[in-house]
């Protein structure tokens, strides 16, 4: 069941997923979260988060420095387990089927992640977006430069580096970089792009860019980004989550509706930049 | 106030006398080193005048032969034959260990191996020399039925030891010094933890794990009481790992005492180490400018 539902979502359309979605689970949401709680050491970073990401559209995590919004986007593609003395509590469901039980390195096959600082390889541009088909066992080279082309494609990159996709990644500028990062990920044909602050370091025309692409990509995938850019998240996300200090999820929903009606002062506060 | 004055001289006088105290300290050990390039190159130079090139590089070493022959080429085989074996031996095991301390291993372990490794290089030659004498002699002899125990091989395997610890800890730093943000996003792509070892960690810090061989090179060709001990000595230019080698370091050793001042032989034996020195300066500058690379790429 469980390898049936993933590889539905890998090879059908969103449509497809969300039928299946509607049909076995009779819900709406590619990952549901149910009090979960994560712990690095003794120090506990999230309480309790129960939530569900949205199939359609991109969902915005929020929230002050240190609310555990990376953890949260890191715990849904394992990624958090790479350190030492971390424990995770609750389940996440991804479609249906229990991630924390999961073999990690599969998971992160279907849940793709770019990070806050641009992290392209030391390799040329073309070696970049053919690592993770390669390291899946893609070895034909006309698959692999169609691999290639569609996710630099996908990540609105292609037309600027077409003719020197040999050239080193490092030489790109940073937003040019992001993107590739972007289209590094797209090229494991992933279901959900989780997204770290991906614009912190980068200059407003360079974000403006990756805002675009991010809306674009929401057409094909779910899309998952932490940010504590208030405005970014309100011109991007169709869902909001905000965290507030603890790692307590103090507000879920739609994001006008959130923007325009928090439930508690606090989420207010942080709203209107008072704290955080 | 008089107080802070003097406090305020003797902080310009620090400070005034810091640099040329440090520079003529650092002069000083330049200086060393040209002392001691120029006394061997003056002590090797007679050679050229007294053989020949062509005599020094000929193939028969024999000092006390009739006719005399001072050909250093068995002695230069002998020490290449027996430093590459040894690399063949440690380069991949030293690589194996520093991928196993730098992205494996949990924190205790890695402290262990570490100490481990810091143990061994610490370890006196002769005593290496001693293990291989009383141990991997014996067993080679056995195992492909020889005359004599001592050989290249048995120098090759002492010296891949002895070189282990010196390329295992330098690869570990060059794996350390990749960022780990390569790892992150090899990891988030689906990679298994080897996989990003082999196609990330490992190309990334390429000019580092270079730079470890070749300073690992340079302790084994420079090693020379535990090579002296187990390789046999016999100066014959030879094709076989099972027969006994002279090295440059065991000849030098090994024939000093017994020459007299000043004659060919003393010279020639000079001239070997300037030959051992041009080796170890050019491996060493060799790994520098790797290790250098290394820093450079990472933008530091």
């Amino acid at each position: 069941m469980v390898a049936e539902a993933t590889a539905t979502a890998r090879v059908r359309s969103l449509d497809a997923t969300r039928a299946w979605l509607e049909r076995n689970l009779h819900s709406t949401s590619i990952l549901d979260v149910e009090r979960f709680s994560f712990y690095y050491g003794k120090e506990q970073a999230l309480r309790d988060v129960t939530l569900g990401i949205p199939l359609d559209g991109v969902t915005a995590i929020m929230g002050p420095s240190g609310c555990g919004k990376s953890t949260l986007l890191r715990a849904f593609n394992r990624m958090n387990e790479l350190y030492p003395a971390t424990r995770a509590e609750g389940t996440i469901r991804f479609l249906g089927q229990d991630l924390l039980k999961a073999d990690p390195v599969a998971v992160r096959r279907h849940i793709g992640m770019v990070f806050q600082r641009p992290n392209p390889f030391p390799k040329s541009i073309f070696d970049n977006v053919a690592f993770g088909p390669r390291v899946h066992g893609e070895r034909g080279r006309a698959r692999l430069a169609e691999l290639v082309e569609e996710s630099l494609r996908r990540a609105a990159l292609w037309d600027e580096v077409k003719d020197h996709l040999k050239k080193s990644a490092l030489s790109l500028s940073g937003g040019q970089q992001q993107r590739l990062c972007i289209a590094r990920a797209l090229a494991v044909r992933p279901s959900v792009l989780l997204m770290d602050e991906p614009c912190s370091a980068l200059d407003p025309k360079a974000t403006d860019r990756i805002e675009a692409t991010t809306r674009e990509l929401a057409q094909e995938l779910t899309v998952v980004i932490v940010t504590h850019n208030l405005q970014q998240a309100g011109r991007i996300s169709d869902h909001v989550a905000v965290l507030l200090a603890g790692g307590v999820l103090a507000e879920f929903g739609p994001t006008k509706a959130v923007f325009a009606d928090p439930s508690c002062d606090q989420v207010a506060d942080y709203l209107c930049g008072r704290f955080g | 106030m008089r107080k802070a004055g003097a406090r305020g001289l003797l902080a310009m006088l620090r400070e005034r006398w810091d640099r040329p105290l440090f520079f003529s300290l650092a002069c000083a050990s330049l200086v060393a080193l040209g002392l001691i390039l120029f006394f061997i190159f003056r002590e090797a130079a007679p050679v050229l005048r007294e053989i020949g090139l062509g005599g020094f590089f000929g193939r028969v070493w024999n000092p006390a032969g009739e006719p005399v022959s001072y050909g250093a080429l068995p002695m230069i085989v002998g020490s290449a034959l027996v430093t590459l074996a040894a690399l063949l031996v440690a380069v991949p095991l030293g690589f194996a260990a520093a991928a196993f301390i730098a992205e494996v291993a949990p924190r205790w372990m890695k402290d262990v191996a570490k100490s481990v490794l810091e143990l061994l290089a610490g370890v006196p030659s002769v005593i290496y020399g001693f293990f291989g004498l009383m141990i991997v002699a014996p067993a080679l002899q056995n195992a492909f039925n020889l005359a004599t125990g001592r050989t290249a091989l048995t120098a090759s395997v002492i010296l891949a030891i002895m070189a282990l610890p010196t390329i295992a800890s330098l690869a570990e730093d060059a794996l350390t010094a990749v960022p780990n943000a390569y790892r992150e996003a090899s990891m988030a792509l689906g990679a298994t933890r080897w996989q990003t070892i082999r196609n990330v960690t490992f190309p990334a810090a390429f000019s580092g794990l270079i730079g470890a061989s070749i300073l690992g090179m340079g302790r084994a060709v420079g090693e020379t009481m535990a090579v002296l001990m187990v390789a046999g000595n016999a100066p014959q230019i030879v094709a076989s790992l099972l027969k006994p080698v002279r090295t440059l370091t065991g000849a030098i050793a090994l024939e000093m005492g017994e020459t007299a001042l000043g004659s060919t032989h003393y010279h020639a034996l000079f001239a070997l180490g300037v030959v051992l020195l041009v080796i170890t300066l050019a491996t060493n500058g060799a790994a520098e400018w790797f290790r250098g690379r290394l820093a450079r790429k990472h933008g530091r």
